[in-house]
């Protein structure tokens, strides 16, 4: 493994210790409920009730199947262009080390 | 940071529209113009509007045992000035208010502000100031993806606090208040965002050296492949 790619792992490791480590840590006492949704929460219970509604609301886990195909969509999108790039730049490398 | 539909009084709904707009109608010429001039730009504009759409879709736990999700949004105010990301947010913040009802049409306006307006033209400035300072690629991408996320948050808060002052201690209580559910929580995120740009530009300086050498992030190298990051 060159310096580069060990880099880039330390990096990933440590994205996924700074959501891991809290989680590991809490031991299952926190709810992890939205901040969005607190606030929500706190605003109707001072009174306030909201004067319009969501044109189309999904239901339980059509909703996390939608939020999966947001993320799904970003990151195919996302990985075709790196792949491309990177296509680009093997293809380039290759055509300027050939006689 | 998502304010939810109908959450905001009809007042301040419409007065974020009004002041999103313009940022909004003047980063889709802005995006008109890129594809026009730089069709090669394509590709790297597909990849910011995919990174802010992967990352926004995230819930994400934090320390203070709420979640909340990333922006995403400074990569692309970074690579082609936030004018783009006006455009790009707020079709992330539409499909999230039509499909997942998530956010809404009437806080669109105040959405988009905090998310494709501040925090987009805050992660620029800062990634430039940075650049200014002497700070590399890279620590600029670092602290001006952090700041993105974390002031798309501190306005939405700022925001929630002037619909509803509180009752004893007026605006600076209630922003308080709104910070305290927001900003705490999103630091931890901010930073596994700044990270993952870290890992972005660092992908890209490999591989889109010729659209980061035409967009000004690099100066264009003498010797091909010297050093590779900043």
């Amino acid at each position: 493994m060159n310096r580069r790619s060990l880099v880039d792992a330390l990096i990933v490791l440590a994205v996924v210790a700074l959501f891991a480590v809290p989680l590991l840590l809490d031991g299952g006492t926190s709810e992890y409920g939205g901040t969005d949704a607190t606030v929500t929460q706190e605003l109707e219970a001072d009174g306030y009730t909201p004067w319009f509604d969501s044109l189309f609301s999904p239901a339980g886990e059509v909703e996390s199947g939608l939020f999966a195909l947001q993320a799904a969509i970003g990151g195919g999108a996302l990985g075709y262009v790196l792949g491309r790039l990177r296509g680009r730049r093997l293809a380039q490398d290759a055509g300027t080390a050939a006689p | 940071m998502h304010i939810a539909e109908g959450f905001l009084p009809a007042g301040h709904a419409v007065g974020w529209t009004v002041a999103a707009a313009p940022f909004v109608v003047h980063g889709a010429r802005a995006v008109v113009k890129e594809v026009r001039e730089n069709p090669e730009s394509t590709l790297l504009l597909g990849a910011a509007g995919a990174f802010t759409f992967v990352l926004s879709a995230i819930k994400l736990p934090s320390v203070t045992g709420s979640s909340s999700h990333p922006t995403g949004t400074g990569a692309g105010a970074i690579l082609f000035r936030p004018p783009v990301m006006a455009l790009l947010g707020t079709v992330v913040l539409l499909f999230q208010a039509l499909l997942l009802a998530h956010g809404g049409l009437t806080t669109l306006g105040a959405n988009a502000f905090a998310f494709a307006v501040v925090g987009p033209w805050v992660g620029y400035g800062t990634y430039r100031l940075t650049r200014w300072l002497g700070g590399g690629l890279l620590p600029g991408v670092f602290a001006g993806m952090v700041l993105a996320d974390l002031a798309t948050y501190v306005t939405t808060s700022l925001q929630l606090a002037l619909a509803f002052p509180d009752a004893t201690t007026g605006l600076a209580g209630a922003a308080a208040k709104f910070l305290g559910v927001f900003a705490l929580t999103q630091i931890p995120l901010a930073i596994g965002e700044g990270l993952l740009g870290v890992l972005l530009f660092r992908v890209l300086t490999v591989n889109a050296r010729p659209e980061l050498e035409r967009l000004g992030l690099l100066s264009p190298a003498p010797v091909p492949a010297a050093g590779g990051a900043a």
